[in-house]
């Protein structure tokens, strides 16, 4: 990059692009030649910086200027004033909590308290060209593990780093690919897990969009260690970009003979190819994922035996998630100190975040292992949308359990959170406010491990539903008290009989709910009420006739016709009739419309 | 031998490496309970999904409970089996797969033979406290078997015999969660697939959502029909194991019980499909020496190996899988077809009765010779030679409904003419047994010498694919015996790529042949009732005064009043077949 003066970086992320940033690139293209400015400023689609809730992105380098929900016809501006005359367009800038424009980046709260290890590259290089990935260290790890370290140095590094797997189950990925190394067979293989399946998760997604080569890299060097020549990427076929990006990387890496045959002229060859999953949550688990692979149905089968000894085509097989590869070439090239100086005891490094729900900065973050969940939402995700109370965040996805306020200080690691009764998962961070129904919580995700469970085991395939049912019955006020030590007894029995880890943790947000909420289920049963009035069965619509202005608008957008009333006098809803849709709460503009 | 010492409920126990906690539980006298795990020993048949839940233990140490089927013993292993938290989950996990169940068990076809039924039993269940939806699915049924997926408790063991065992590859497990099932590909119906109907799905069904199409009400209203004359042909592997639906001990022979007990039924005429048995060898025999001949005589248009016809689940497998191969199995039809080709023309012209008026039901070890007997080709005028066919158990059902107390009954004899059989003719019921018979003749007949001896051990056993070669007087002929699908699929791999030394093949759907036919008494995994069947029939050859198909004189007779002589013109109208290409259906 250092031919060029000013880097206009626009995000290449799905979200963004979404938002027409292709449109935005090219825009500032044509401005930047129209002005001239062709030798000077350079236009680049990176991958996703992370703060998707402002996108599209734009970033001006070197002044590291962020310019937020930028529209096409920005560009005009973007290249006029700021490339041009060094002014920044003041009203693309991001604006913090107090509405003041940050021009730097850096001091963006989103980005302070932030370390990119895994996402170093995202929102930097263009991941569709190999040069800008080499010129930031790219393949250096590779090279030197092929001419300065034995494999069995490599593995040694990376047990020492303290790297666990990123994919939810933390277990050490130093130690999986010893396991690997240690089997004999003629062929093994190094499988990359891409089947991000969690509700509102998009970090492995993200990562291949905005950086392929990293994890092209790492698998060269899991390949090296472990003694595989065949690397597999499982990607689920509705992420197109990060597999067009992907098949871009390889095909680079192999022109520039950093896959292939004897790479680096030493005798180690190693070549990857794409295997494209059709989007079952369930072959995010190791085995359901091989089986896959194989053409099978994706389904789990008992371990032992482990991939490691026994995987795909039954060779020795390591299976990393995208985030624990992104890792390791960090870890090779600054050393494993480096890497274990970061995080808490168990739990080095960093973590990659998705923030969704109710938080103000929803996107995607990396920070230590050790940050406290408060820093996480409050700090980097600005707080609760609206202003509204925080309640509850869900990590871990559907596997892992919903944590209240006494746990926001609790520093997260892998460890931390599975005494607080969730789990790390891969990273999805989904947040809830006080609106929030944590029955309703609880069989939004029972709904999704219903739909995205195999059927092969008894406890997940009937247990999960019969749980769902209850759930269910409860959150239309047929619940009754004893339902709820059914609930928790079930629950029970399917964490500990179920087959696999989806089976295992499904009950998990649940047991948590249960434990942290046990109050809101008891007011469902008793007193048959939502407190949090999501539950449709269970709230009635009122309108005061004090502050009733008789509009007529709550009338006119009811489309049931359970709202009566004359013009200018008070109205009425008949609650047989009302469905409850809310409506007539969001039209009215005197707050007459109540919900109990 | 690497033993591994481990603790189950407080007993200390050592063991082989790579044992599971079941099968070491079960050394010891600890039968932990299980559903879905199904083993044949020595067939190679294991089912192992780890799906159901059912045998799940505590494991010190371990955080969830482990599975005893799919889990191997560890050194210092602590186990308990019925500890409360084990009781509660196993009890639990029965629960929710009833709560999944239609509980219509007093009119089910399974009831009493359902593995669900004495499981619930066997942990005392009494209440179901998780209620809900139930799966619901359609019912299929086919002309040999019935699927009630309803009842289906995804144990799997169906689709690891469609699959693993026969390589068919009908059935599989669809959808996902709560809507998993095992089906044919997209729901279609069974009969649309490439489904054999040998029935080795119904065989190992633990409840009843696979069973056979019921024949017995038109059998009972056929025989309550005064103007129907109604004969019984009964296949040799039935007498072995028709006694285990009475309390016999597996392997009791009950030939002449039997013969008694379709008199008492009603049956006009109580027949032996053995005989056709032996009129299958003198058929398929000939054909064997007529082939044989023209090769050594440099015929290079002739079709060897030839392959053993009878069995109708292998046939429709090559029409389906092999239908390049359709001129290599003998054209000899199955013995049951045979019989009922013979009872409907020579027969009925001896008793001067009108075909239409002549009913043929057959009691088979088998559900596919329901679907062969309603074949087209083996009907006059849409008049079908053979009527019904009952399997094993549906004569048991029979037998019931006569309130004929079957073990008291005084063994009696089968009719004549085509009640007579050889020794020969009694070991077509298992594998190697068809090859056998003909060898005995077919060796009599090349050679015009008599045979020393008569056990062809070389032939039997349970191996899946077995081999041997029979000196015909200085002619080797090499004989190849498959039993399973699977097995058979070898075989023909081999004949396709021109690399099979075989001049005659035996194949037979089943594991262990007919006398495990998906029609006989259920076995519930343990293969040693197949074994003592099997020997049962050596037993009853053994004390046959003719033992070989071509001395039977009832069938010497037929040839002189009828047929003529084997391959003869008549013979080939009534007593051979073609084969179809299925492989675009």
């Amino acid at each position: 990059m250092a031919d060029y003066k000013m880097h206009l970086l626009v995000c290449g992320g799905t979200g963004c692009k979404a938002s027409e940033s292709e449109q935005i690139k090219e825009n500032l293209l044509a401005e930047v030649e129209r002005n001239g400015l062709s030798g000077e400023v350079q236009v680049v689609m990176t991958g996703c910086f992370g703060f998707c809730e402002k996108g599209p992105i734009v970033k001006v380098l070197p002044d590291n200027t962020f310019y937020v929900q930028v529209k096409p016809e920005d560009a005009g501006r973007i290249v006029s004033e700021h490339a041009l005359k060094g002014r920044p367009v003041e009203d693309l800038l991001y604006r913090d909590e107090h509405d003041l424009p940050i021009s730097d980046s850096k001091h963006m709260e989103f980005y302070k308290k932030q370390v990119r290890i895994a996402l170093r590259n995202c929102g930097f290089i263009n991941p569709e060209n190999i040069d800008e990935y080499i010129a930031r260290d790219g393949y250096a790890a590779l090279a030197k593990c092929l001419s300065e370290m034995t494999p069995e140095e490599v593995v040694k590094e990376i047990k020492l780093s303290g790297l666990r797997g990123r994919g939810g189950g933390g277990f050490p990925t130093g130690l999986k690919w010893e396991i690997t190394a240690r089997s004999v067979a003629d062929q093994k293989y190094v499988v990359c897990n891409a089947d991000e399946g969690d509700p509102g998760a998009f970090m492995d997604r993200s990562i291949l969009e905005g950086d392929p080569h990293s994890v092209i890299e790492a698998m060269a060097i899991c390949g090296y260690c472990t003694g595989s020549t065949k690397g597999l990427v499982y990607i689920r076929a509705e992420y197109p970009l990060a597999i067009q990006r992907l098949k871009t990387a390889i095909k680079q890496a192999r022109e520039y003979g950093l896959l292939g045959q004897e790479i680096f002229g030493s005798s180690f060859s190693f070549d990857i190819s794409l295997r494209y999953g059709a989007g079952a949550f369930v072959c995010g688990e190791e085995t359901a994922l091989i089986h896959s692979m194989e053409g099978l149905r994706g389904e789990p089968t008992f371990k032992p035996p482990f991939p490691s000894e026994s995987g795909y085509l039954g060779k020795p097989t390591t299976v990393n998630n995208v985030e624990t590869f992104a890792s390791v070439p960090v870890i090779i090239n600054k050393g494993a100190s480096f890497f274990n100086n970061i995080g808490t005891e168990k739990s080095k490094g960093t973590k990659v975040f998705a923030l969704a729900g109710k938080i103000n900065n929803v996107g995607l973050i990396e920070v230590p292992m050790g940050t406290t969940l408060r820093e996480v939402i409050f700090d980097i995700g600005g707080g609760i949308k609206g202003g509204k109370k925080f309640k509850a965040v869900q990590t871990g996805g559907p596997s892992g359990g919903c944590l209240t306020n006494s746990f926001l200080d609790t520093p997260i690691d892998y460890d931390n959170l599975i005494s607080a009764g969730s789990m790390m998962g891969s990273g999805g961070m989904i947040v809830m406010d006080e609106d929030d129904c944590m029955v309703s919580i609880a069989k939004f995700y029972l709904e999704f491990t219903l739909d995205e469970s195999c059927g092969k085991c008894t406890p997940c395939r009937i247990g999960n539903k019969r749980l769902f049912e209850i759930l269910d019955k409860i959150t239309k006020g047929l619940g009754t008290e004893e339902d709820l030590s059914r609930l928790r007894s079930l629950c029970k029995v399917i964490k500990d009989t179920s087959l696999c880890g989806l089976g295992q943790t499904s009950p998990n947000p649940v047991l948590s709910t249960l434990d942290n909420f046990y109050d809101e289920y008891l007011a469902h049963v008793k007193d048959h009420k939502c407190p949090a009035g999501q539950c449709k069965s269970l709230v009635r619509y009122n309108i005061d006739s004090e502050k009733c202005t008789g509009c007529t608008l709550c009338f006119r957008n009811c489309p049931v016709g359970a709202i009566t009333g004359e013009k200018r006098s008070a109205h009425f809803i008949d609650n047989s009739i009302c469905i409850k849709c809310g409506v007539c709460y969001d039209k009215c503009k005197f707050d007459a419309v109540s919900v109990s | 031998m690497n033993m591994i010492n481990l603790t189950i409920d407080n007993r200390p126990i050592s063991v082989e490496k790579g044992t599971s906690v079941l099968d070491a539980a079960a050394q010891i006298g600890i039968k932990i309970p299980s559903l879905c795990y199904m083993k044949l020993e020595d067939l190679n048949i294991e089912n192992k999904p780890g799906g159901c839940r059912v045998c799940v233990v505590e494991v010190e140490g371990r955080r969830n409970l482990a599975p005893a089927c799919c889990t191997e013993v560890a050194e210092g292993m602590v186990i308990k089996t019925h500890s409360m938290r084990a009781i509660h989950a196993r009890r639990t996990v029965v629960e929710l797969i009833l709560s999944d169940h239609p509980t219509d068990c007093l009119k089910c076809a399974k009831a009493g033979n359902c593995d669900l039924q004495s499981l619930a039993q066997h942990l005392g269940i009494r209440e179901i406290h998780y209620q809900g939806e139930q799966s619901t699915f359609r019912e299929d049924t086919s002309p040999a078997i019935i699927r009630e997926l309803d009842k289906c408790i995804r144990c799997r063991r169906c689709e690891m015999m469609c699959n693993q065992i026969q390589s068919v590859g009908a059935l599989s497990a669809i959808n996902r969660g709560f809507n998993a099932v095992v089906s044919p590909a997209f729901e279609m119906n069974l009969d649309h697939s490439v489904c054999t109907y040998c029935g080795q799905c119904v065989a190992v069904c633990p409840t009843g959502a696979l069973t056979e199409v019921d024949h017995t009400g038109a059998v009972i209203r056929a025989l309550s029909d005064p103007t129907k004359t109604v004969i019984v042909q009964t296949a040799p592997a039935v007498r072995a194991a028709l006694g285990e639906e009475f309390g016999n001990d597996p392997g009791t022979l009950v030939t002449g019980k039997l013969a008694a007990a379709l008199r008492r039924l009603g049956f006009d005429y109580v027949f032996d499909t053995d005989f056709a048995a032996d009129l299958t060898i003198l058929e398929e025999g000939t054909e064997l020496l007529n082939r044989l001949t023209a090769y050594l005589g440099g015929d290079q248009n002739v079709k060897l190996p030839m392959l053993t016809s009878c069995c109708p689940a292998w046939v429709k497998f090559f029409e389906h899988q092999f239908p390049e191969l359709k001129d290599i199995p003998s054209s000899a039809r199955s013995p049951q077809q045979m019989f009922g080709s013979i009872a409907k023309s020579y027969f009925a012209d001896k008793i001067g009765v009108n075909r239409k008026d002549l009913i043929v039901v057959s009691i088979m070890p088998c559900v596919a010779k329901k679907y062969e007997c309603s074949r087209e080709e083996f009907s006059v005028n849409g008049n079908p030679d053979v009527d019904f066919a009952l399997t094993t158990r549906e004569l048991a059902q029979l037998i019931n409904l006569a309130n004929i107390d079957f073990t008291s009954l005084p063994d009696e004899d089968f009719d004549n003419p085509l009640g007579e059989s050889t020794g020969a003719g009694v070991i077509f019921g298992t594998t190697g047994g068809v090859i056998e018979a003909a060898v005995r003749t077919a060796y009599e007949v090349f050679t015009g010498k008599q045979l020393e001896r008569l056990d062809f051990t070389e032939l039997r056993g349970m191996e899946g694919l077995r081999h041997a070669t029979i000196d015909f007087n200085g002619l080797p002929i090499h004989i190849g015996i498959a039993h399973g699908l699977g097995n058979a699929r070898k075989l023909l791999e081999d004949i396709k790529d021109g690399k099979s030394q075989f001049h005659a093949i035996e194949i037979m759907s089943c594991p262990g042949g007919c006398i495990g036919g998906g029609g006989q008494p259920y076995h519930h995994g343990n293969a040693e009732i197949l074994k003592k069947r099997q020997m049962a029939l050596y037993r009853e050859d053994q004390g046959k005064a003719i033992r070989k198909s071509h001395e039977n004189p009832y069938i010497t007779k037929l040839y002189e009043e009828f047929l003529g002589k084997p391959m003869s013109e008549k013979s080939h109208h009534l007593l051979h077949t073609q084969y179809f290409d299925r492989s675009k259906n």
